[in-house]
């Protein structure tokens, strides 16, 4: 059994649904003959050729127009951001034209936006944005972010198949650092709009995705371990669509929430999530929704500085345990 | 057409067949005649938006739209002074109609505004509101045609306006870098709402820009529609053999405020009238008796045809219904296939 990392599971993903489907093709800014800035596509034009992954100048917006044009004439494209912060500029297109597209005008747009999302890397406040609450609140599009290999392969592949445009945010600092048996000749898909509880409990659950998985399974493991609290862990994977039911589940079953997210707090996702508890599961509460998020900064270089905005698995760990005394 | 016997004194300019030449006639009337209609149709105030006129563009629009080759599967995207191409490449006017009165039946279903619609099989791809998109959108379009050996080419409209876009700046130097079959046209009507030429840019003529894009630049004189032809049909000409983009300056002016509501008091009565002596519509006309292309009588009986036309579209869709309400939550997505309807909509009462 092969054991690859998330960031080959990616790669693996995007070959085979290139392999599978002709009209599969990559765009973005140094794609082509250098592989990628973090190689998530090397080697593919090579195999693929020159029409496949393209090289483009520094240009966001013309990367997601010239995907949304190629999709309406049937191609499908995926259009790598070099980092996901860079997708502030295509902002306006991404939206207005993109999301729209289907309700305003009926027309096709099945593309794939991705690229390395996340902090924890000394990245600085513009190679470490977590984008995905700028765009949670447009109609038209869908978001996913997966945590694990198998979910990087499963819902790129989902994404390219996708018949509406799709954000897939991946976490930079899960490229090499986790690692899965992913057997070969398995189809891997993960269902868009699907979450997955990663881990059973019935004290108290933690609501998370993206690289904070794994901060919250440190956290309910240890929490297990001091404390003898059994902690549910639901990665949503997508977040748009909402996996509302999961959700309301996982309240049903343990009555007291814990949101773990990377992103600042103020409009954040976990806000979104709060008030759906709060429509869909008011009576089954014990406790009041918790958040554990960043601090409302842009996020600083330093790795004290850094580390200190960020949550950590004791931030999440002493959140939990205010939350199983309440 | 019906083509009667005339005596040419000229030849005919590019190309061109006599009937061709009928047929750019008869798009630039319907143009004119159908926001005429428009018109009326706003102040019965049965158009629920604003009104966008096209009043001394139509040459450029149609002389433009018309270079493109239907047969081939050129497809244009069009701005709102564009109605004229839109027409061309085969919207009716039945459907402007439904698009300006919101009718269930209107190509977006109510959705949109005014020409924000579109048809890729008929060659017109509908624009949004946010200027320069379209470039990169159809800077995409045509990198379709080309990773799959079409010989299509496309076409996308800038104002002065949206050339100060960054969307406009990084489509046309994507499709520059990629020599996409790609033409755009640049049409400088002397306005961006109130704001002048000479406020939107530094330059002193739009098609100075193409050499910053390393792109052939063209202009001609939008008022003339054999002009603004023969230099569209040569740019779609190189596109389609490989030779990338061109762009085209086509000065033009625009006789009408940005909308209807807009008083145009920004613009002098003395600009006006030098523009209205210009319009291409009449010039048109006189050339086309004045060489012996065309008979007055029979120009008279393409207007009696057009207005035929519209008010048959006019009679059809006038008492049409509105969308039903609930329309409005279906299709955002392939999936889910239907927004949720708000939890306060499904109380009981």
């Amino acid at each position: 059994m092969p054991e690859v990392t998330y960031l080959e599971a990616l790669k693996e993903g995007l070959a085979e649904e290139m392999a599978r489907d002709e009209r599969v093709f990559i765009l973005g800014e140094d794609v082509g003959a250098f592989g990628g800035a973090f190689k998530v596509t090397e080697g593919l034009q090579q195999r693929f050729g020159v029409d496949r992954v393209i090289d483009t100048p520094i240009a966001e917006t013309a990367i997601v127009g010239a995907a949304a044009g190629a999709a309406h004439m049937g191609l499908r494209p995926v259009c790598e951001m070099q980092f996901i912060d860079f997708i502030s500029c295509a902002y306006s297109i991404l939206t207005n034209y993109v999301a729209t597209a289907r309700y305003r005008a009926g027309l096709s747009t099945p593309m794939v936006v991705r690229g390395p999302s996340g902090g924890f890397v000394r990245g600085g406040p513009f190679h470490s944005q977590n984008p995905e609450a700028a765009f949670l609140h447009t109609p038209g599009l869908k978001i996913v972010a997966p945590a694990t290999a198998r979910d990087a392969k499963g819902l790129i592949k989902a994404a390219i198949r996708d018949e509406d445009p799709v954000l897939y945010f991946e976490h930079k600092y899960l490229y090499r650092r986790i690692k899965e048996d992913l057997p070969a000749g398995e189809e891997v898909l993960t269902p868009i709009g699907q979450a997955r509880v990663a881990r059973e409990g019935k004290d108290l659950s933690i609501i998370t995705w993206s690289a904070m998985l794994w901060k919250s399974l440190d956290a309910a493991e240890r929490l297990e371990r001091e404390d003898g609290l059994s902690v549910e862990v639901l990665d949503l994977r997508t977040l748009l669509p909402m996996d509302d039911a999961a959700i309301v589940a996982t309240v049903k079953k343990t009555n007291r929430v814990l949101i773990v997210h990377e992103d600042t707090r103020t409009g954040g996702v976990a806000g979104e999530i709060t008030a759906r508890i709060n429509e869909l599961a008011f009576e089954w509460l014990d406790a009041p929704v918790k958040r554990v998020c960043a601090h409302d900064v842009p996020l600083p270089y330093a790795p004290t500085l850094e580390d200190f905005v960020l949550p950590q698995v004791e931030d999440v760990v002493a959140a939990a345990r205010w939350l199983a005394r309440y | 057409m019906t083509t009667t016997a005339t005596s040419p004194t000229q030849p005919i300019p590019a190309g061109l067949h006599r009937e061709q030449l009928l047929e750019l006639y008869y798009w630039m009337r319907l143009t004119r005649s159908l926001e005429e209609k428009l018109v009326n149709l706003y102040r019965q105030t049965k158009v629920v938006g604003g009104l966008f006129r096209s009043l001394g563009q139509e040459a450029d629009s149609v002389g433009s739209a018309y270079a493109l080759d239907r047969s081939q599967g050129d497809i244009l995207s069009p701005l709102i002074r564009n109605l004229g191409s839109m027409l061309v490449q085969g919207a009716t006017p039945l459907e402007v109609l439904r698009q300006y009165m919101a009718k269930a039946e209107s190509p977006t279903r109510g959705r949109e505004l005014n020409i924000h619609f579109n048809d890729l099989e008929r060659g017109f791809l509908g624009q949004i509101s946010h200027l320069g998109d379209m470039v990169p959108v159809m800077a995409g379009v045509t990198l379709s045609f080309r990773v799959r050996r079409q010989r299509r080419v496309g076409l996308v409209y800038v104002g002065d306006g949206a050339m100060s876009t960054g969307a406009f700046h990084e489509g046309i130097n994507f499709a520059a870098v990629q020599r996409l079959p790609l033409v755009v046209i640049a049409e400088n009507n002397g306005y961006a709402y109130s704001t002048p030429l000479h406020r939107q840019t530094a330059v002193k003529e739009l098609v100075e820009k193409a050499a910053g894009y390393g792109v052939r630049g063209d202009q001609a004189d939008g008022n003339d529609v054999l002009a603004v032809y023969e230099v569209t049909r040569a740019a779609v000409d190189r596109a389609r053999s490989g030779e990338g983009v061109t762009l085209i300056e086509l000065l033009t002016y625009r006789r009408k405020g940005h909308a209807e509501h807009d008083n145009q008091s920004y613009v002098s009565r003395e600009e006006l009238e030098i523009w209205a002596a210009k319009d291409p519509i009449d010039r048109y006309v006189r050339r086309l008796t004045d060489s012996g292309w065309a008979e007055s009588e029979e120009l008279e009986k393409i207007d009696l045809r057009i207005n035929a036309e519209i008010d048959a579209a006019v009679t059809l869709c006038e008492n049409e219904p509105l969308p039903e309400p609930s329309t409005a939550l279906d299709a955002v997505m392939v999936t889910p296939p239907r927004a949720d309807l708000e939890w306060f909509r499904r109380l009981d009462a």
